[in-house]
């Protein structure tokens, strides 16, 4: 097993895929000799030349566009956008039009394509580097969306979402990009896109989260099991579909859930969660559902207090972790 | 390839030193012709039943193609004769769709919304979805939205070593859409093998062509991209057949064209529209003179293609082909509403 970042984890999933695959190709805003402004696609255009490794002009719509008639034709593009805040002119594509290719050719028209996109805060990224995204796909019948928080899930996710006939949202926090590392193996595995993993086994209270905030949500635990209180936590992974499986079993052993999101609070993925929990776990809770998220302002400022202020931590978790419990 | 010009006026020997010795441009023949006709004339015969089925509570929607049948079916013979091209045609074009393949009761199906029209399923409006059989796909209603994916398509045409040339039709009302610049600017940095084909009746719903753009030919745009811009009779199926063929030919061999067809748009914007609140009634009737379907009837007969008899023929047999359809469609199951749900994802 060799120890990776995420960053690296993600461009060796591409990397195999693209080797395994003649008609699997990326294109995006500096993609090529850049190799992407994270390095994403480092050495790609030296491998693989530049039809499969194609820079874009700075138009995101069309970049989305084309990738989606890319696929119709049978390729398997992987777009990528080069930070979240910058889809917005390509959303029309992604959820007006991808979103609606299979349902509305009566599943004649299939749509392999993986949209990367780098997101996420705790950067120094302000309103416009730093936005999530999510909560627009998750809320979008016809998409896949995957936010893996780990090197492993991240390799084995992408791979899978390669290879899936669908559209996938493949969203990359970037702050994990480099501050993550985890073993990875070296031979090939593929892991199931819609599948929760249980981070952290627990009986106090059922802890649901996924990309960077996973990581301090592990922290948190670590830190209260000092004092007694033994959280499970469940890595989403995957937004959509959502497993609620994986969600319920943890809850109705627990019996207390909390959820945790750096995006914002209202009409968040905490919300759905958290319904899913009143609906078909109701009789097992012993305790309110609490979600603890990004406040509802346009993402987080740029001021270190005011980040700081905006994004759930170690300690912030803990605490609302105390509170739950005691419940 | 020409630069954008001033629409000429409906040629009877419009090729130019491409000539064939029967005066027919290169690669067509009168038989050729007396198909197309027959397909117009099913187009139109169609066109005016499904709006007159709208107006009995059958059908809930529709965008005519009346006006534009020249244009549409002469490019889609000259797509056809060249015989490796696929088409993004727009939600207007009926004839596009039509006439590359469907039985009339196929597409009545589709009017109606009935169980296994070809395109959605019922699950769109009318002839949208795809028709992979046939070489089409048109997703949505949102205009220019096609034009990347059409884009797209070729680029992973030509990334698979194949030499199909794409297609993709817009209307005026779409050349003012931002994914409009970037399909074109791509196209043209990446010399995609793409034919952006304008159908351009002056008019995006109720704003004319004045109000939307301070030009005279979209064509014109072309220049700013890098490629050739053509202005054609979008009235006259021969001039547009030959514009389209030359735009394949330069497409597949060095990139994209912009051919804009001047047409004219004789109906509302569609079934739901009310145009004479923006549109002087004399202004239709005026236009209706250049009536595709009559210029081309009188061209049939004085070419000796057609005799008289063997137009109305052709016209009684339209008729009959589309009563048919109606009765069939009109008898034909609905979708069954356990199939909601179906077809979200593929395996």
């Amino acid at each position: 097993m060799a120890v990776q970042t995420v960053i690296e984890a993600v461009r060796e999933a591409m990397r195999e895929e693209m080797r395994r695959d003649d008609k699997v190709f990326v294109m995006g805003e500096d993609v090529g000799k850049r190799g992407g402004v994270f390095l994403s696609t480092q050495g790609f255009i030296e491998e693989f030349g530049e039809s499969r490794v194609i820079n874009t002009p700075l138009a995101e719509a069309s970049i989305m566009g084309i990738a989606l008639g890319a696929a119709f034709r049978g390729l398997r593009p992987i777009p990528e956008v080069q930070f979240s805040d910058f889809l917005w002119p390509s959303v029309n594509q992604l959820v007006g039009e991808a979103a609606r290719v299979c349902y509305g050719t009566d599943g004649n028209l299939p749509v392999p394509m993986v949209v990367r996109i780098p997101y996420g805060g705790g950067i120094r990224g302000g309103l416009f580097h730093s936005q999530n995204v999510e909560a627009l796909f998750f809320h979008t019948p016809g998409l896949k969306v995957v936010a893996p928080a780990t090197p492993y899930d991240a390799k084995g996710l992408l791979k899978s979402a390669i290879r899936d006939n669908n559209p996938v949202i493949f969203l990359e926090h970037k702050k994990t990009y480099r501050m993550v590392r985890g073993e990875v193996p070296e031979a090939e595995y593929l892991l199931p896109i819609g599948i929760a993993d249980v981070k952290r086994a627990g009986s106090t209270l059922t802890l649901v989260s996924y990309g960077l905030m996973l990581h301090y949500c592990l922290e948190a635990a670590e830190v209260v099991s000092a004092e007694g209180i033994d959280v499970e936590v469940v890595d989403l992974r995957s937004l959509r579909p959502l497993d609620k499986a994986t969600i319920l079993e943890s809850v109705k052993k627990t019996g207390k859930l909390m959820v945790v999101h750096e995006d914002n609070l209202t009409g968040g993925v905490g919300a759905e969660v958290a319904a899913v929990a009143a609906d078909e776990a109701f009789e097992y809770l012993d305790g309110p559902v609490t979600r603890l998220c990004g406040p509802d302002i346009p993402t987080m400022p740029f001021a270190q207090t005011l980040e700081d202020a905006y994004l759930p931590n170690t300690e912030k978790i803990a605490e609302a972790l105390r509170k739950l419990a005691a419940y | 390839m020409t630069q954008a010009r001033a629409p000429k006026r409906p040629r009877k020997n419009s090729a130019k030193g491409s000539a064939q010795a029967d005066g027919l441009p290169q690669g067509l023949t009168s038989q050729d012709l007396v198909e197309y006709y027959s397909k117009m004339v099913m187009v139109r015969t169609m066109d005016e039943r499904i709006w007159m089925l709208n107006r009995q509570g059958k059908v809930p929607i529709s965008a005519s193609a009346q006006g534009h049948e020249a244009a549409q079916l002469g490019s889609l013979l000259a797509a056809r004769k060249d015989g490796d091209c696929f088409l993004f045609p727009y939600y207007r074009d009926l004839g596009i769709k039509m006439a590359a393949g469907l039985t009339p009761t196929e597409v009545m199906k589709s009017f109606m919304g009935k169980a296994g029209e070809p395109y959605s399923n019922a699950r769109q409006f009318p002839l949208q979805g795809a028709d992979l059989k046939h070489n089409i796909i048109q997703i949505s209603n949102v205009v220019a939205a096609g034009l990347t994916q059409a884009v797209g398509y070729a680029l992973g045409c030509r990334m698979m070593g194949e030499k199909t040339v794409v297609l993709v039709f817009f209307g005026d009302g779409a050349s003012s859409q931002g994914e409009t610049h970037e399909a074109m600017n791509f196209a043209g940095v990446h010399k995609v093998p793409v034919v952006f084909v304008c159908e351009n009746n002056g008019y995006a719903i109720s704003v004319p062509q004045s109000s939307q753009m301070a030009i005279a030919d979209v064509a014109s745009r072309a220049e700013g991209y890098g490629f050739p811009g053509v202005v054609v009779d979008g009235m006259d199926l021969v001039s547009v057949y030959e514009a389209t063929r030359e735009a394949i030919i330069h497409a597949r061999a060095e990139g994209p064209v912009l051919l804009e067809m001047k047409v004219e748009r004789f109906m509302p914007h569609t079934t739901d529209d009310d145009d004479r609140r923006y549109r002087p009634a004399e202004e239709v009737e005026n236009l209706r003179q250049r009536d595709p379907v009559i210029t081309m009837t009188a061209y049939m007969i004085e070419q000796g293609f057609l005799t008289q008899e063997q137009v109305e023929e052709i016209d009684a047999e339209a008729k009959r082909a589309i009563n048919e359809a109606t009765d069939a469609a009109d008898a034909a199951a609905l979708p069954d509403p356990s199939t909601l749900l179906d077809n979200l994802f593929v395996d």
